[in-house]
């Protein structure tokens, strides 16, 4: 399949072309929550932001069909190699908000231990979500080679990796899906085309026709596929799913999809973004859509929405309050984890560090804002 | 015991431990039924099929980046970067990725991987098949750099480094490749990472060296020996970790030390060795630390062997710091 037009399922009205998702009454509402307890986790973290109590967050706003509809489409066996706006696959898969929110606070029971920024989050359990790295595009050759091991092996797993319209345009795109066409390998290369990369629009990304088509030099079919409809996106993710774990390769999706906050919480887009593109985005809302195609299928009733996001509200805060009151991590991890054993240059660093502090006093902690 | 050559030694560990191993596979640009430039990977694909010693398309930053993906997911990668003048395209992979998978995911996910590569002068190869890009990479926590200067060391570091839970870049002394032979025992040994190796006793002079440089060092010495100077030549082999107890009690040994090292001089390896000095032991010391290096210039191609230590500048500098 290859389409320079994005595919589609669910219409704007909520009716659906008869394509059958094959997914339980339960399941479809389950998808529902999982898009709103990214906006109750998002709503919570910018509030957060803003009051002090974390120093970065990055929004989903927009884009949450698309990671709901692509996770719908793996195994827990399977591994995420993720972008930092797609963390709502992660949750549909089972993570807990609080272990998230771990994370956004930085503190001793992140999984990280608080070395990194928010939202770098990295899980095994209940699913293999691979840490996330800064640098844009360095995790796409790495989701191939995690692939060529399962091939290796004769396993039926996938790698799928997500990225941004920006990523294409690093080194690892090009890399990854290099390799990937050469060893047919099985990974699922999913672009979320939001339309910016910070402030910098598509056109000045690529004078590419369309993110999708780029598959083609490299021997990857492209797909171009409705971002903001969760089905398209499942069906589009199962399918490359599928012919991945059959031998037969992988395949680079485009979701054509909006950005409709700021990069991150320190990002104000009202300066880059024009008002009309938000307008004409915010009318193809994926949770709307989402909720219209139950309405029509007669799972979803008035009053769903609030009932939902209201519990997914309360979980969040919950989570939130867990993390809060964690205590931070204690100065040993500055020195843990570089190498599995401990060298003895760092035990002499470390054991300075506790020196100094037992003699001086700890370091005042910075109050700087993080400028994206 | 064989009598091999450095490269042919390296081509004894991988196949070794292939054999031990069967999550350890071996690719990199030529690296299949050619067996690499330089004839390292030599008969791999044969003994162990294309599934575990093939070639990849002409990207740096790809071999690195699938390497990783494999390390975390439960294969041993043993990576060639041809020439190391061409692995900065994978040095984001490299630094911000291998080295900091382990810290960054509290232990979740790892890259026990090893990258081979060539490195130094020697070969005529001018400015992009000569360089020593060491300290670039001793920079970088969360990454292992070993750089072996015999067959009996290539075989066992490259062992233990496959075998070390950390990316480990392996440097090899292009320089010495072929002409070095020694004695290699045969099937499965490691030489202990972060372990120096004292290639000769002396009570004069101390001078620390790491790949192609020992040799020049020992030459160095011989002629040092003929003036009645005693050198003590240590041997790195790992840059980082390093053992640093070991350099600190080989230069109070003598209390003068010379570092050579065919890399630039300003930030290169010499610079932490003599910080390493003077911050711990200068009551020990008789003589300021005297440095032996490269020039701070590209890497020239006809002029090589005056841009390269040799006996001469290595025996100037013992000479000059023992009669300080």
């Amino acid at each position: 399949m290859e389409a320079t037009e994005a595919m589609t399922v669910i219409g704007a009205d909520g009716g659906s072309n008869g394509y059958d998702p094959g997914l339980s009454k339960e399941e479809l509402l389950y998808c529902y929550r999982t898009m709103l307890l990214v906006r109750a986790f998002d709503d919570t973290c910018m509030k957060l932001q803003r009051s002090g109590r974390i120093g970065f967050s990055i929004p989903n706003l927009g884009v949450e069909g698309m990671q709901v509809g692509a996770a719908t489409a793996l195994r827990k066996d399977d591994w995420i190699f993720p972008c930092y706006r797609n963390f709502g696959m992660a949750l549909y898969h089972g993570v807990k908000p609080v272990e998230m929110m771990h994370n956004m606070y930085g503190n001793a029971q992140d999984s990280a231990r608080g070395r990194q920024m928010p939202v770098h989050f990295s899980f095994v359990d209940p699913i293999h979500w691979v840490s996330i790295s800064s640098p844009i595009g360095t995790h796409i050759p790495q989701a191939v080679g995690a692939a060529r091991a399962f091939q290796v092996r004769g396993e039926d797993r996938v790698a799928l990796t997500t990225f941004g319209d920006g990523g294409t345009s690093s080194l690892g795109f090009h890399s990854g899906l290099n390799f990937a066409g050469v060893w047919k390998a099985p990974v699922v290369f999913l672009c979320q085309n939001n339309g910016y990369a910070i402030s910098c629009s598509s056109e000045k990304q690529t004078a590419s026709e369309s993110y999708a088509i780029k598959g083609k030099a490299y021997g990857v079919p492209g797909v171009k596929v409705d971002g903001n409809d969760l089905l398209a996106v499942r069906r589009a993710v199962c399918e490359a799913v599928d012919k991945a774990r059959a031998g037969d390769g992988p395949t680079l999706i485009e979701a054509e999809t909006f950005r409709m906050g700021g990069h991150s919480t320190s990002d104000d887009p009202t300066r880059y973004v024009p008002k009309e593109l938000v307008e004409k985005w915010a009318a193809k809302d994926p949770v709307d859509r989402f909720e219209r195609y139950l309405g029509k299928r007669g799972i979803w009733k008035q009053g769903d929405r609030e009932r939902i996001y209201g519990e997914c509200m309360q979980e969040v805060a919950d989570a939130a309050k867990v993390a809060q009151s964690t205590d931070a991590p204690g100065l040993e991890t500055i020195f843990s984890d570089v190498y599995a054993e401990l060298p003895e240059h760092l035990r002499r660093q470390g054991r300075a560090a506790f020196d100094l502090a037992a003699r001086r006093g700890d370091a005042a902690a910075g109050g700087g804002a993080f400028p994206l | 015991m064989a009598n091999l050559t450095l490269v042919q030694a390296v081509n004894d560990g991988l196949a070794t431990v292939m054999r031990d191993d069967p999550s350890v596979i071996v690719f990199g640009e030529d690296v299949g039924p050619k067996g690499g430039v330089f004839l390292a990977t030599e008969n791999l694909t044969k003994e162990f099929g294309e599934q575990r010693c093939f070639d990849t398309p002409l990207s740096e930053d790809g071999i690195i980046g699938t390497a990783i993906g494999m390390a975390m997911n439960g294969l041993r990668p043993v990576a060639e970067i041809q020439f190391q003048d061409f692995i900065f395209p994978a040095f984001d992979q490299i630094v911000s990725e291998a080295a900091k998978l382990r810290y960054r995911s509290g232990g979740q996910y790892t890259a026990p991987m090893v990258i081979r590569t060539p490195y130094g002068g020697g070969i005529r190869g001018g400015l992009y098949h000569s360089q020593s890009g060491e300290a670039y990479f001793c920079h970088t926590p969360g990454l292992k750099v070993v750089i072996p200067s015999t067959p009996h060391d290539a075989k066992g570091l490259l062992i233990a480094a496959i075998q070390d839970p950390d990316p480990v870049l392996f440097m090899e002394p292009k320089a010495l490749y072929r002409s070095v032979k020694g004695e290699v025992p045969e099937g499965l040994y490691t030489v202990d990472l972060s372990t120096l190796r004292t290639v000769q006793a002396g009570d004069d002079v101390t001078v620390f060296c790491y790949g192609a440089m020992v040799p020049v060092a020992m030459k160095a010495a011989a002629k040092a020996a003929e003036q009645g100077i005693g050198v003590h030549v240590v041997d790195l082999r790992t840059l980082l970790p390093l053992d640093e107890e070991g350099v600190l009690e080989a230069a109070k040994r003598t209390g003068r030390v010379v570092v050579v090292h065919e890399a630039p001089r300003f930030c290169g390896y010499g610079s932490e060795i003599s910080a390493l000095i003077a911050e711990n032991v200068i009551e020990y010391m008789e003589a300021p630390v005297k440095r032996v290096t490269g020039f701070d210039t590209p890497f020239p191609n006809t002029l090589e062997h005056h841009y390269m230590p040799d006996e001469r500048r290595v025996l100037d500098a013992i000479e000059q710091v023992h009669s300080f």
